[in-house]
């Protein structure tokens, strides 16, 4: 079973709700909790765990070879990306560009574009107990997530049986990133504010999971502050509302100490509760 | 005319509620970019009236006409992202998958294969209750190329204040390190890093530091809900000192926050007391640092 969740704005709680479930399901059945917001990865100040395995992530570009090189400028006319451009006599390609299509490589007639790895981010696996818990890191400079991503959830379907339960805490927004990781989650929780942005936020969300024909939730944090409109939307859409996180700032500042607050704050334990009820009953209409 | 970018690593530290809050203090002489395309949320706070739209095209999305295709299949054997489906041996694109790369339409024996330009998102030039001009956008779903339409939104504002001869743009940038964040970077005269003093907070800025330093761009930091963890604020300080990042304020924990935007407000409006004054003396800083630079 699949889990992502995803959030139209950042900031509204998505890490700390995913670092909290994952570890409050990990005291009684194996998880997987998954950081796949690889340009901000952050799950990882408020796990404990101990490295367990760490691999560099590679994505393929071409790279030039001159002495078979006839200039006859194909590669350049065949990149979408403008990522190989022909200066003078040299042909120069720039891997940040690079979607890795592969198009210039294969279709160069002297053969002269091999492709090759190049680095492009970090994947590190730490497991305490029955918390497995997944980072992948872009390095900076590197413009593109969604390769990354990829190579991030393969790693998870190869290392990780069905059954176990997988965490996946989404990049904030609704484009390429953010479809990426929702494209085979089982089900989808949408985490919001009840505030203007918020709302607004969550409605572009709403959107882009019934565009994928998702299955999906909405959680409010910070419950108490705004006004209802999201409580009056969810309701009208049918959209199952799944925890109202109470607004206190205890939560917040526990949260800036990177401390899990399921453990502290019994009100917040109830709400996990609450959607891990809720999660339950999904799993049996499945079977 | 200088070009201050407003940017936060994480979300959620108040960087929009602030962004405008500088829009509206400025006034007249400010021209607005929302390039947080992906949740552009200032309209929410300055009254825009959507007077010009434009629609964006941007990337290509192959499409099979099934009359031309002889089902060879070489299309679905080159794309490296599993974008042709085939099914009883039809071939069709998956559009959320295909990249617009192209190659299978190069390489199609009966070129059955063409590109569409899809559209990307919409953006908009708007009057705005500032008494000046907002740029902003929203992106399609799924589209890719976010950076492209950032780039399209900053590109339009700054023409409008240099044709108009305004002093500052100020832009509302993505989060994150990725392509929109370098688009909304780019060609900035100045860069105001909004953070909080959470762990999550420290660690972001310093990535987004890393970034910034690549541009070669000087930078200003806000500490917003210092008061939150002050042993973090306290690091955050230090943090700015050791890399020479312009210290430009301390900002309370403050639920005018939330209300002035529950009111469709910036901060400024709403709030009369002590939390003005500090936005207002942190907007004249800005100012200052911006003119020195
Ligand atoms: S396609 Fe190959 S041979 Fe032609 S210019 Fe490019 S690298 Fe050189
Ligand atoms: S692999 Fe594709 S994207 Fe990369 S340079 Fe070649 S043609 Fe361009
Ligand atoms: S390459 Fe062209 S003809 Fe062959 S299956 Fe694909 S679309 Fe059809
Ligand atoms: S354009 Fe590229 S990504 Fe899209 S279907 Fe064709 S080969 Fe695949």
């Amino acid at each position: 079973m699949k889990i992502a969740i995803a959030s139209g704005k950042g900031g509204t709680g998505k890490t700390t709700l995913s670092s909290n479930l994952a570890s409050y399901l990990a005291e009684h059945r194996e998880v997987v909790l998954t950081d796949m917001d690889v340009e901000e990865p952050n799950s990882g100040l408020f796990i404990q765990a101990d490295l367990k395995h760490e691999e560099d992530k590679f994505k393929m570009v071409p790279q030039w070879v001159e002495d078979k090189c006839t200039l006859c400028g194909i590669c350049q006319k065949v990149c979408n990306f403008h990522a190989v451009i022909q200066l003078g006599t040299m042909i120069m390609v720039l891997p940040e560009l690079c979607h890795g299509c592969y198009a210039c490589s294969e279709l160069c007639p002297e053969s002269a574009l091999p492709m090759i790895p190049k680095k492009m981010g970090k994947l590190i696996e730490f497991r305490s107990d029955n918390l497995h818990f997944i980072e992948s890191r872009l390095d900076i400079g590197e413009e593109q997530a969604v390769p990354l991503i990829r190579q991030t959830r393969n790693y998870i379907d190869k290392t990780f049986p069905d059954e176990v339960i997988k965490i996946y805490d989404a990049p904030p927004g609704t484009s390429c990133p953010v479809i990426e990781v929702t494209k085979d989650a089982d089900f989808v929780i949408l985490i919001t504010e009840p505030t203007p942005f918020g709302f607004h936020d969550l409605k572009l969300a709403v959107e882009t999971m019934r565009k994928l024909d998702k299955s999906f939730g909405v959680v409010i944090n910070r419950d108490g502050i705004g006004n209802n409109d999201v409580m009056d939307y969810s309701e009208a859409e049918k959209i199952p509302l799944l925890a109202k996180i109470p607004n206190d700032r205890i939560i917040a500042e526990f949260y800036s100490k990177g401390q899990l607050i399921y453990k502290e704050v019994p009100a917040f334990r109830h709400e996990l509760d609450g959607i891990i009820a809720y999660i339950k009953t999904l799993k049996d209409l499945k079977q | 005319m200088k070009e201050i970018v407003v940017i936060s690593g994480k979300g959620g530290t108040g960087k929009t509620s602030l962004t405008a809050s500088f829009a509206y203090l400025g006034g007249e002489d400010v021209i607005v970019a929302d390039c947080d395309v992906d949740a552009a949320d200032m309209h929410l706070l300055l009254e825009p009236d959507f007077e010009e739209k434009e629609d964006f095209y941007s990337g290509e999305l192959a499409y099979i006409k099934q009359d031309q295709c002889i089902r060879c299949g070489k299309c679905a054997k080159v794309c490296r992202y599993d974008a042709i489906l085939t099914i009883h041996n039809v071939f069709t694109v998956d559009s959320l998958s295909c990249e617009g790369c192209g190659y299978c339409a190069r390489i199609c024996p009966t070129n059955a294969i063409i590109n569409r330009k899809p559209i990307a998102g919409t953006w908009y030039i708007s009057n705005i209750k500032t008494g000046s001009i907002m740029v902003h956008a929203k992106l399609g779903i799924g589209a890719d190329n976010s950076g492209k339409l950032v780039a399209k939104v900053k590109a339009e504002a700054k023409e409008i204040a240099e044709d108009e001869f305004k002093d500052y743009v100020i832009v509302d940038g993505s989060p994150g390190i990725g392509c929109p964040v370098v688009s909304s970077l780019s060609g900035a005269s100045f860069v105001v890093i909004v953070t909080e003093p959470s762990v999550s907070g420290l660690h972001d800025l310093k990535r987004v530091y890393e970034l910034i330093q690549k541009f070669k761009i000087k930078a200003g930091c806000l500490i917003n809900k210092s008061d939150i963890n002050p042993k973090l604020t306290e690091e955050i300080e230090t943090f700015l000192r050791i890399e020479n990042i312009e210290h430009i304020a301390n900002l309370p924990y403050d639920e005018d926050f939330t209300k002035a935007m529950t009111n469709g407000q910036t901060i400024v409006e709403y709030s009369n007391g002590h939390l003005k004054e500090m936005i207002d003396k942190s907007w004249n800083k800005i100012k200052q640092l911006v003119t020195n630079n």
